[in-house]
């Protein structure tokens, strides 16, 4: 019997197992993927919003500016790449100057401090590459920028280190009440606990029915990106926004923590599971991208992606313990700016929990540091020190971003090891580069292979089934 | 540090013609760095023939052609460092590399020679709409899955792009045991030699769709189907020509890109057109004593065209360590005319031009009977007569140092006309 | 008249084989283009090229040959006979790996020096 389930690892969950791993509590997460981090967490702006754009009394606005102050300390801690870079709105009318207004209006109710607006000139002085356009814009210094996916991967580990359980590939399919408790059933065996948090993301409103009467839905809705090569990465040194409109915060121009920049997103309903690109949303985000920053070379593109993100039909987070089903608390519908918040949702959920009954005893133990190795930061001195005592750490796997094998090695052994060629990527960065694995996309599949003790087909890009092998050659004619 | 009069970075057909040819031309100490656990780069997974008729009469396949270098090499007393990973090159010759056998060590070199190859564009580069699943590889990594790993990567394939390796991998996953449905091309021509057309995708009856391209990528976790398009002459997909064609796999060979990011590290000049260094008649770059060769220069065709190149490359490294600096009183800048895409070299310094310089360039268009003129200001120095050009092919003419005494301006220019029957 | 490209070097020419006149070719430039013409039409032949599994090496798979070239027909099945064979390191560039490919009278041979 447990004290807490999670169900959902994504940033939200693993932000509450982190949170709650402190405490002398059984905990387990349940995630339905096979690494964490794999829904909206993996795919949005990697953006830290400073706190000026929810609508104040609400629980976004109360939340986010706090939840990006303890996003610092906690990247700080857990060595997770981020970036104080600061972010501007832009305005190009008389509409979007008296937007600025209320920006700036809601940013101070909200308490976010050092906002203040720019002349076009002024903006275009901080930023050069900013269009002539540009009649003024909002400075907000603290919004930041950051590794989504390391972020939580880092919460995740840190919770497991302090005994938390983690289930991978366990999707939850029914929920029963068990005295005053709960028995979760997934394919991996049933699971007991006392208190339940649902951070199940685009699915919340799925899990939450499986034992309560629905009283939110969640309304998917997709956002396109590109990302751009590290020659475009210094384009901008800022977030680039414009103005909000009710869908949501508009492209955005950004660089991102691995040196890239980062154009996107756009805003259209969509399927939970509806990741795909399409050709008007790309032209979309080009076509609104180039208003902000015209110089953006698009044929430096690298990438294209979709994330989903997980709003629902209140308009605010929903964190509260389910009206019919006490002990089942929901984490619903973070969307934007829920990267931002995740510490704080971690935060309100644990007095929540705590408010009904759960036992907060500190671990006197708790291990609240993690590190891990990464070469290309390193002077020659350190890299010879890791390369002498395991010359794996001198093998280039990865050249675009001199990754190596020793730190593919070191992340199969973390407490939380990757099982897909997309699992080492985002530990390590191996395929994030230019050629995107077209080099090292082989050679981590056998290095994969190997360390896990599996054949190389049995190694894939992502969820099982999406194998990239289909055996020997020859093979259809033996 | 250590010092060596020749640092070679890349052991592939053009790391290899360099060193050799800068032993040849009497450097003693020459150091090789290759990335690889061995030589030979591409070519050791191009297990197809048709290397080396130009260089060796004959004709070879990839492993092949390289083990003929390597055997010459090993003749010779070049160290070669293998898994070694150069990290940068600084505008005075010292190079950084890791190994696991060295770990991070400096060297600094008399001259160096940059032969790092080029790598392959990728899904991102076309940006085609569509799922991320699984079974979209670009033809060089299904290439190496297959010939080096012997493991296949799908069973029923649609080829997006016509370049060789395109056409190669078409012919490859036909014979491996897959069905090769189609091969797509965006442009109204191929951009892959004649020969590949005939023996790759004709001889397997694999449709060649021109003027056609992937228009979404349709599958969960594996790639499950992929719809192809027909093109306007703006290449723009026309509506209403959607085909579907289910398939586990995609193939992409949409064109190659001189990997260069040590070059533009070390701040040699680029060329926004090669997408490699901006080199002189000798191949040397904007940095004095560094030079480049090989596909890092310019993305060839042949082989054996990397090998020539690379080999005059390492003989200016061998001239540079033994005579010093070029001299440069009067330099002339290769201009690219009508439908000529890029030249290679940009630049002739005429002190330095013995019998004569081999220009490279590659039109833009395809042309039948034609000519290539070289002019200078009004005045046309030299002609060249040819029955066919394609962008897919690479040109190549011999300005002797005769006609290039005629160019009194700063500049000559290359370019490409039809000519009268 | 039947056109055809070349394939023997990258030039890729044009050619035109008369069928009517004992296969005369023209467009060639050079003997084994006019050799390449009539052997189309008449009998076409191409090398195969592939690989093998390879043993007591770290590569898992050596590449290979035909020494010469075989009848084009033959193609599928001389493929799928390569699946067929095995070798042990070492192997050295030209080393008979299967002689006889298929009863076509030619042999296939490693292109690949692998030391154990």
């Amino acid at each position: 019997m447990q004290d807490v389930i999670i169900i959902g690892c994504g940033v939200v969950g693993a932000a509450c197992a982190y949170r709650l791993s402190r405490f002398r509590l059984r905990l387990t997460v349940l995630e339905a993927l096979s690494d964490v981090a794999g829904g909206t967490t993996k795919a949005n702006s990697a953006i830290l919003h400073a706190g000026y754009d929810p609508e104040p009394g609400t629980l976004m606005a109360r939340l986010n500016v706090e939840g990006v102050r303890l996003a610092e300390e906690i990247c700080a801690k857990l060595d997770v790449p981020y970036r104080k870079t600061g972010s501007l709105v832009l305005a190009f009318d008389e509409k979007d100057r008296s937007c600025l207004r209320t920006l700036l209006a809601r940013g101070e109710k909200n308490g976010v401090t050092g906002l203040h607006l720019l002349s076009g000139d002024e903006a275009r002085a901080l930023e050069p590459e900013l269009s002539g356009e540009v009649q003024e814009a909002l400075l907000a210094p603290s919004a930041a920028i950051v590794n989504p996916w390391e972020y939580a991967l880092a919460m995740a580990e840190t919770a497991v280190r302090n005994g938390a359980e983690l289930h991978l590939s366990c999707p939850v399919t029914a929920i029963t009440r068990e005295g005053d408790g709960f028995a979760v059933t997934t394919p991996k065996g049933v699971f007991h606990s006392q208190y339940i948090i649902n951070a199940a993301g685009v699915h919340a409103d799925n899990v939450h029915e499986l034992i309560g009467k629905k009283n939110f839905t969640i309304r998917p809705a997709k956002g396109e990106y590109y990302l751009l090569d590290k020659s475009e990465g210094t384009r901008v040194s800022r977030v680039i926004f414009q103005c909000p409109d009710p869908k949501g915060k508009g492209v955005l121009v950004s660089p991102t923590v691995h040196g890239n920049l980062i154009v996107g997103p756009t805003a259209e309903p969509s399927g939970p599971e509806d990741t795909s690109n399409t050709a008007q949303g790309l032209q979309k985000v080009r076509d609104l991208a180039v208003r902000s920053v015209p110089g953006v070379r698009f044929r430096e593109n690298i990438r294209n992606f979709a994330g989903v993100r997980a709003s629902s039909d209140r308009g605010d987070f929903i964190l509260e313990e389910s009206p019919a089903v006490p002990g089942f608390f929901n984490a619903a519908g973070i969307c934007s700016p829920g990267l931002s918040a995740a510490p704080t949702i971690a935060d309100e959920l644990t007095a929540l929990l705590a408010e009904k009954g759960l036992a907060l005893e500190e671990k006197e133990e708790f291990i609240d540091t993690r590190r891990r190795v990464r070469f290309h930061e390193l002077d020659d001195g350190a890299r010879n020190a890791l390369i002498a005592a395991d010359p794996r750490y001198g093998r280039v796997i990865c050249r675009c971003e001199t990754v190596t094998e020793g730190e593919i090695i070191a992340c199969l052994r973390a407490p939380i090891p990757p099982a897909s060629i997309n699992g080492v990527k985002r530990r390590v960065g191996a395929g994030m580069g230019r050629c995107q694995g077209g080099f090292c996309g082989p050679r981590v599949q056998e290095i994969l292979a190997r360390e896990l003790g599996v054949p190389p087909e049995a190694v894939p890009l992502e969820e099982p089934g999406s194998y990239i092998l289909t055996g020997e050659t020859k093979e259809a004619w033996t | 540090m250590t010092e060596h009069q020749l640092v070679v970075i890349g052991g592939g057909p053009a790391g290899l013609s360099a060193a050799l040819s800068a032993w040849e031309a009497g450097i003693t100490d020459i150091l090789l760095l290759e990335r690889d656990k061995y030589l030979g780069g591409i070519l050791n997974q191009c297990v197809h023939n048709g290397f080396g008729l130009h260089r060796f009469k004959e004709e070879l396949t990839g492993p092949e052609y390289a083990g003929r270098y390597v055997e010459l090499l090993e003749s010779t007393a070049v160290r070669v460092k293998t898994d070694a990973m150069v990290l940068s090159v600084s505008p005075d010759r010292t190079v950084r590399y890791v190994s696991p056998a060295d770990g991070c060590r400096t060297v600094h070199a008399g001259a160096v020679v940059l032969a790092m190859g080029c790598r392959e564009r990728t899904r991102g580069a076309i940006s085609v709409p569509g799922t991320r699943c699984s079974g979209i590889l670009t033809a060089g990594a299904a290439q190496r899955f297959i010939n080096i790993e012997g493991k296949m990567v799908g069973r029923r394939a649609v080829i997006l792009g016509s370049g060789d390796i395109g056409l190669i991998m078409a012919r490859r996953m036909t014979l491996e045991g897959a069905k090769v449905l189609a091969c797509v091309e965006l442009m109204p021509y191929s951009s892959g030699l004649n020969r590949n057309i005939v023996q790759c995708l004709q001889d397997f009856n694999i449709p060649l769709l021109l003027s056609h391209t992937v228009t979404d990528i349709i599958g969960d976790r594996r790639l499950e189907k992929v719809v192809v398009s027909a093109v306007d002459e703006h290449r723009r997909p026309i509506p209403g020509t959607e085909q579907t064609f289910e398939c586990d796999t995609l193939l992409l060979s949409v064109g190659l890109l001189p990997e260069n990011e040590l070059t533009r590290a070390l701040g040699a000049e680029m060329d926004p057109r090669t997408n490699g260094a901006a080199v002189y008649e000798n191949m040397e770059t904007s940095i004095p004593g560094v030079f480049a060769c090989g596909n890092v220069l310019q993305v060839h065709d042949l082989v054996d065209f990397v090998s020539e190149e690379s080999a005059r490359a390492g003989a200016a490294a061998a001239d540079y360590i033994q005579n010093g600096e070029t001299a440069s009183r009067r330099t002339l800048t290769v201009e690219n005319g009508n439908a000529v895409s890029y030249t290679v070299p940009q630049r002739i310094r005429m002190e330095a031009v013995d019998q004569g310089v081999q220009v490279f360039f590659r039109v833009n268009r395809v042309f039948e009977k034609s000519a290539v003129t070289v002019t200078a200001g009004e005045k046309q120095i030299a002609r060249f007569k040819r029955e066919h050009m394609a962008p897919g092919e690479m040109e190549r003419i011999f300005l002797p140092e005769k006609l290039l005494a005629l160019a009194e301006g700063e500049t000559i220019t290359v370019s490409a006309e039809e000519a009268e029957a | 008249m039947k056109e055809l490209i070349c394939i023997v070097c990258p030039n890729g020419c044009r050619l035109r084989v008369d069928e009517k006149n004992g296969c005369r070719v023209t467009g060639n430039s050079c003997p084994r283009g006019e050799e390449y013409g009539k052997n189309e039409i008449l009998h076409p032949v191409r090398v195969l090229t592939g690989t093998v599994r390879l043993h007591g090496a770290s590569l898992p798979r050596c590449p290979v040959k035909t020494r010469g070239p075989i009848p084009k027909e033959k193609l599928p099945e001389a493929a799928r006979a390569l699946c067929r064979v095995d070798v042990e390191a070492p192997v050295q560039t030209g080393d008979v790996v299967l002689a006889d490919l298929c009863g076509t009278g030619v042999d296939l041979v490693a292109t690949r020096t692998i030391l154990p």
